[in-house]
Parts: structure tokens; C-alpha cells; sequence
């Protein structure tokens, strides 16, 4: 078959300008394609950061302890404790479960927390405050504290708390200045503002404070455990089967952040298949602009195709030669869309460097190979129809032709 | 002399209804091994026609047709695509050559479409007999450039390049001046001489006929001298 690839070829190239017309209509619809992939996975990957990007992706909290029962042997209940009205339950081991989390593949920071409400009273002025103890150096850990910094630093630490850029706004605070702060336990601490910042969600700007953990264990009255462990993975994807993973491993009741985006998934679901629309599109475009041209070039070459099968050139080989020749339109077409497709999406910036107002393409979200395969496969395909009509042309009529 | 082929009864009617031609009427005809004949009758007598199912590209509608002793009637399209390949050359009056191939690319296709490559050994038969064409400074030429004699000495080259038993040519010379004509007709009468290659050749040219040894008349569906 080495020989009907010769040909084929040599149809090909005898052709320039009608073959090279041909290859770059391929790569149009293969650029497409890629353009697609890239926008839609890119699109994703920015709603995805933007909604869940600063949001736990898994998270493990305490449960209130079930009452304990005191059961006689034949069953009978004989006491039970009440359940307390305070929510005082804690993961009391946590220290032991961390180094334990922190070895699943895929976890990229672990922040145990002590979290509860207050109130922030400076002079005249009380806000009504929600409180985050989080481990000193791990304050970027889930959240990008540092990113959202406006003044001072996101840095916890005794005697320090780092507040929204609203709530020190409301309470006339001002780096440097000390504040009151009472947990709903009612213990007080007289803490200084060590930084503010501003992530434009309004809930978080007007109400979150940081604390450091020690800080937030005086306040709530927990000199062990904590109240939260939350989880960051590489791939937010991976976070159903990571929880599973963690559960499996730990007993704790591992939540991933998709539980309750039922309709963020069927949103990007949605724009998945409008994705595919487009991309089976282009597929289409390919497949019958490759027909079309080989149905053209079997029917010009009809009195060649009867010399062959009087030479003795079987069925076979005439359908190889036109089916080759599709696939090679399809290779070189694909290869070249694929490669304009990574041109045209390098000036575009990283999925890390991303700025308003432009397309969140994604470089890596091409799908390169798989363009390439689909187009040879359907440049294949596409010759088939050609490739058998010129396998049936009649030797007399196209050579008397 | 041995049979190299015979038909018999032969019956070819084109079309149906009013548009119904009758063509062959019972024709028979026997070819010996090495026979060097010319075919002749007037136009629409139905040369072509004989020809075309001689080199089994056409089934007569009756009749019956063997050659090298094997049924050419029952023979499947596989059967007979190889049987072609293997033992019939054909030299056609217009449509000869593969026109994006050199000179030398088309003498050895029948061999390498066989082969399922080019060796070798056929580039060297495809030179011999190119050179024996009096080709030897056009072998890798593009056909697309050569003269209507040059083509048709390339086409005569090329039908001999699987060594056929016969070779079948319908107005081989019927686009060329009666120089090129003459080359062509001389080169095949040389290798109907030194390698016992049976030629049929239609024409209306009476000095070519009269060049061959056997001279066929076709009229009226029938052979009549
Ligand atoms: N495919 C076809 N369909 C219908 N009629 C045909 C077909 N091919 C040939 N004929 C008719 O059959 C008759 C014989 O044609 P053929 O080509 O065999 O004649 P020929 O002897 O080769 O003539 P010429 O000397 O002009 O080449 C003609 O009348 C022709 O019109
Ligand atoms: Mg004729």
C-alpha cells in the first residue's frame, strides 16, 4: 500500500494551489476547534476560580457529639445526656488528623481553624463580627489574604487581627489602632489592627475578622481541637473523590465544595455543551469540505483512474489511493490548525496572570491532540464516499471519455 | 502455433428500447500465440468494442471467451483485474498516460501496483524498454511534456512491462504523423518478432494494416475476412 500513498501524494502535490486551499479550509475548522476548547475549558477554569477558587474545597466540620446513651442489657434506655445548647462541638484530634490530610495526593494546604461569632466594639461603635482563627503563616492558605490586602499585612499573631476593608471603615479603625473584641462566649480581648483587606465580596469586608488560632482559642474557650478543617487541592475537580478519600481515611465527614453547586455545575455543564455544538460544527465543516474537493478530484481524474484498473490496479487500491489522500488533507490540515490554534492563544495571559476584560482563553485547554485525531478520523471518513465512486468508475466509458 | 485465445458467438448490444444497438453479432475469432494482426472494418463496425472485451474490461451480453485456456466469462472482477495485470497490455488512441507521472513512473506501474511498491528490478525493465523506445534522454521526464509519438512509445513500453502474452491496441497511431506512426509500428513488430508478443491492433490506416502478417475485417457484428 506504500505504492498507493505514492500516489496519493503525488496527487496531492501535483495540485498545489487546489491541495493547499484545501489544507488551510482544514486548518480553519481544526484553529476553530482549538479556539473552542481553549475559550470553554478556559472559561470554566475562570468561573470556576473566581466562584470556588477562594472557597474551601473540602471542608470538615464538627459535628455536635450525638447524646450518649446509657443502655441497660435488655435495651432499655436508662439515661441520655442532653445535648448542650452552646456549639461548643470540636474536632477535638485534629492535630493528629493533619499530617494525615496533608499526605493525600492532591492536597495542596490544609488550614484547621477555630471559627465563631462577636462583637468588635471601639468607643460608641459595636459591629457584629464573624470570626476566623487560622494558624500564623497559613492565613493565604484557602482564601488569598495576601492578594487582597490593603494596608499592613495578613500576618496573624497575639494581639493582632486583620479585618475587611468595611468593617474598619464603620468602626473609624485605622492601622496600628486597637479594637475590643467579645466572642459570643463572652470572653473580651483587646486586639490591634494589623492589616486590612478588600476581596469586594460585601459579606466579607463588612464582617470577617482573622485572628491568629491561640488568639481564637482564648476567645472561644477551646484549649484543644478546632472548629474547621478546610482543604485546598490542586484540581477542584478531584474534590468529590478526594472527600471520599479523606472520609475513608479519617472517619471525619469530608465535604467537597460541590455539594450545594448543583447550579454553578449545571451552568458550566451547559456551557460544556454548547462547546461541543460548536466543535462538532467545525467537525462537520471539515468532513464535507474534504468530500466535496475529493468528489471533484475523483471525478477530474476519471480517465487516469480507468488506465489504472485496465493495468490492473484492483478496487482496493483505487479506494486506498483517495482514502490516503483524505487522510493526508486531515494530518496536514489538523497539524497546521493545531499549530496556528497555540500561536493565536500565546499572547493571551495565564490562567494565574489573568485580567479583566479579556477572553479567559487557556493555553492548555486546546486540546490539541485530540483535534488532530478527530480531523484525521474525519478526513477519513469524508473520503470514504469519494474514494468508493472512483473505485466504481467504469474503465471503458473513462478511458473512451 | 498454440491458441492464445478464442471467442465465440460473441453478442454486445449497448443500451435498451429505442436507444438499442446491436454491435457484435455472433462474432468468433481465434488469436495464435505470436500473431501480429491488425483490425479493421469502418467506423462503428465495433473494433473498440471487441477489444475492450477481449482485455476483459467489458463482458460480452453472450458468448463465450477463453484464453491461456481459462474462462473469461465467469471471472470475477478480482480474478480478472489480475489476469489483466499478468497477461494483457493495452495501448489506448487518447488517455494513455498517468500525466502527473514521468515517463519512467508510468512504464513500470503495472508491475509496482502488482508489487505494491517500486523495485528495483522493475526501474531497471522500465529503462530497458524506455531505452529500446529510443527513450533513454526522456525517462524522467513529467508525460505532461512529451511529444503524441513520445507518449505513445511510452504507452507501448508500458504495455509490455509485465511481459503480457497480448497486447491490445485500439488506433495506436491515430493521432500521430505518419513518421511517428511508423516509429511506433516498427518498435512493435520489432518485439512481436524477438519475444513472441501477440499483438491486436485496430486501424484504419492501410499501410499499417498491411504492415502486420493478419489482417481482421469487422462488418456488420461479424468477422468477415
Ligand atoms: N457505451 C456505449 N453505449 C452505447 N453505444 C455504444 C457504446 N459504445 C459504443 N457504442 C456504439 O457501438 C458501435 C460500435 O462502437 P465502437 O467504438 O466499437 O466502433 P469502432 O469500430 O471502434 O469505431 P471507430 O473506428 O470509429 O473507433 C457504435 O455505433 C457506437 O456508437
Ligand atoms: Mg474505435
Amino acid at each position: 500500500m506504500l505504492y498507493a500513498l505514492k500516489i496519493a501524494t503525488r496527487y496531492l502535490t501535483a495540485n498545489k494551489a487546489q491541495t493547499a486551499l484545501l489544507i488551510t479550509g482544514v486548518a480553519v475548522g481544526v484553529f476553530i476547534f482549538i479556539f473552542m476548547s481553549a475559550l470553554i475549558g478556559g472559561l470554566a477554569e475562570f468561573i470556576l476560580s473566581r466562584t470556588v477558587g477562594d472557597l474551601s474545597h473540602v471542608t470538615i466540620e464538627a459535628e455536635d457529639p450525638d447524646p450518649s446513651l446509657l443502655i441497660a442489657p435488655a435495651g432499655h434506655v436508662l439515661a441520655v445526656t442532653e445535648r448542650g445548647r452552646t456549639r461548643n462541638a470540636t474536632l477535638a484530634e485534629a492535630e493528629t488528623w493533619l499530617p494525615l490530610i496533608e499526605a493525600v495526593p492532591g492536597v495542596r494546604a490544609v488550614s484547621p481553624q477555630i471559627t465563631g461569632a462577636g462583637f468588635l466594639t471601639r468607643g460608641a461603635q459595636v459591629s457584629q463580627v464573624s470570626v476566623t482563627g487560622v494558624m500564623p503563616g497559613r492565613e493565604s492558605a484557602i482564601l488569598d489574604l495576601d492578594g487582597y490586602m490593603v494596608e499592613g499585612s495578613a500576618r496573624t499573631g497575639s494581639g493582632l487581627i486583620v479585618l475587611g476593608r468595611d468593617l474598619a471603615d464603620d468602626l473609624a479603625l485605622s492601622l496600628g489602632q486597637t479594637v475590643r473584641l467579645q466572642s459570643s462566649g463572652g470572653i473580651t480581648a483587646l486586639l490591634t489592627l494589623s492589616g486590612v483587606f478588600e476581596t469586594g465580596n460585601g459579606a466579607m469586608d463588612g464582617a470577617r475578622a482573622f485572628v491568629s488560632l491561640p488568639v481564637a482559642r482564648t476567645l472561644f474557650a477551646m484549649p484543644q481541637g478546632v472548629t474547621r478543617i478546610e482543604i485546598k487541592l490542586d484540581d477542584l475537580n478531584a474534590a468529590d473523590a478526594t472527600a471520599l478519600r479523606i472520609r475513608a481515611l479519617t472517619g471525619l465527614d469530608a465535604v467537597p465544595w460541590t455539594d450545594g453547586a448543583e447550579q454553578l455545575m449545571e451552568a458550566l455543564n451547559a456551557q460544556a455543551q454548547t462547546g461541543y455544538f460548536l466543535k462538532t460544527f467545525a467537525l462537520i465543516t471539515i468532513v464535507i469540505g474534504v468530500a466535496s474537493a475529493l468528489m471533484l478530484s475523483t471525478y477530474r481524474r476519471r480517465p487516469e483512474i480507468g488506465i489504472m484498473r485496465a493495468m490492473g490496479a484492483g478496487r482496493n487500491f483505487v479506494v486506498f489511493v483517495f482514502v490516503a489522500q483524505g487522510a493526508l488533507i486531515g494530518l496536514m490540515g489538523g497539524v497546521m490548525g493545531a499549530a496556528l490554534g497555540y500561536l493565536a492563544l500565546l499572547p493571551f495571559p495565564s490562567r494565574e496572570a489573568f485580567e479583566p476584560g479579556t477572553l479567559p482563553m487557556d493555553i492548555t485547554q486546546g486540546s490539541y491532540g485530540l483535534a488532530i485525531t478527530l480531523t484525521v478520523i474525519g478526513a477519513i471518513l469524508a473520503s470514504i464516499l469519494p474514494a468508493r465512486a472512483a473505485s466504481r468508475v467504469d474503465p471503458v466509458t473513462a478511458i473512451g471519455q | 502455433m498454440s491458441t492464445l485465445l478464442e471467442v465465440r458467438d460473441l453478442f454486445k448490444t449497448y443500451g435498451t428500447g429505442e436507444a438499442e444497438t446491436r454491435v457484435l453479432r455472433g462474432l468468433s475469432l481465434r488469436l495464435e500465440a505470436g500473431e501480429m494482426a491488425a483490425l479493421l472494418g469502418p467506423s462503428g463496425a465495433g473494433k473498440s468494442t471487441l477489444l475492450t472485451i477481449l482485455g476483459t474490461l467489458m463482458k460480452p451480453t453472450s458468448g463465450s471467451y477463453e484464453m491461456l485456456d481459462q474462462d473469461m466469462i465467469s471471472a470475477d472482477d478480482r480474478a480478472l483485474t489480475d489476469f489483466r495485470n499478468a497477461h494483457i497490455g493495452f495501448v489506448f488512441q487518447f488517455h494513455n498516460l498517468l500525466p502527473d507521472f514521468t515517463a519512467l513512473e508510468n512504464v513500470i506501474f503495472p508491475t509496482a501496483v502488482r508489487e505494491g511498491r517500486e523495485t528495483p528490478t522493475a526501474r531497471t525493465r522500465g529503462r530497458d524498454l524506455l531505452e529500446r523506445m529510443g527513450l533513454a534522454d526522456r525517462i524522467d521526464f513529467p508525460t505532461a511534456n512529451l511529444s503524441g509519438g513520445q507518449k505513445q512509445r511510452v504507452a507501448v513500453a508500458r504495455a509490455l512491462m509485465n511481459r503480457p502474452e497480448l497486447v491490445l491496441a485500439d488506433e495506436p497511431t491515430g493521432n500521430l504523423d505518419r513518421a511517428s506512426a511508423k516509429q511506433v509500428m516498427d518498435l512493435i513488430g520489432e518485439i512481436n518478432r524477438e519475444e513472441g508478443t501477440t499483438f491486436l491492433i485496430s486501424t484504419h490506416d492501410e499501410k499499417i494494416a498491411a504492415s502486420c502478417r493478419r489482417q481482421i475485417e469487422v462488418a456488420d457484428g461479424v468477422v468477415t475476412g
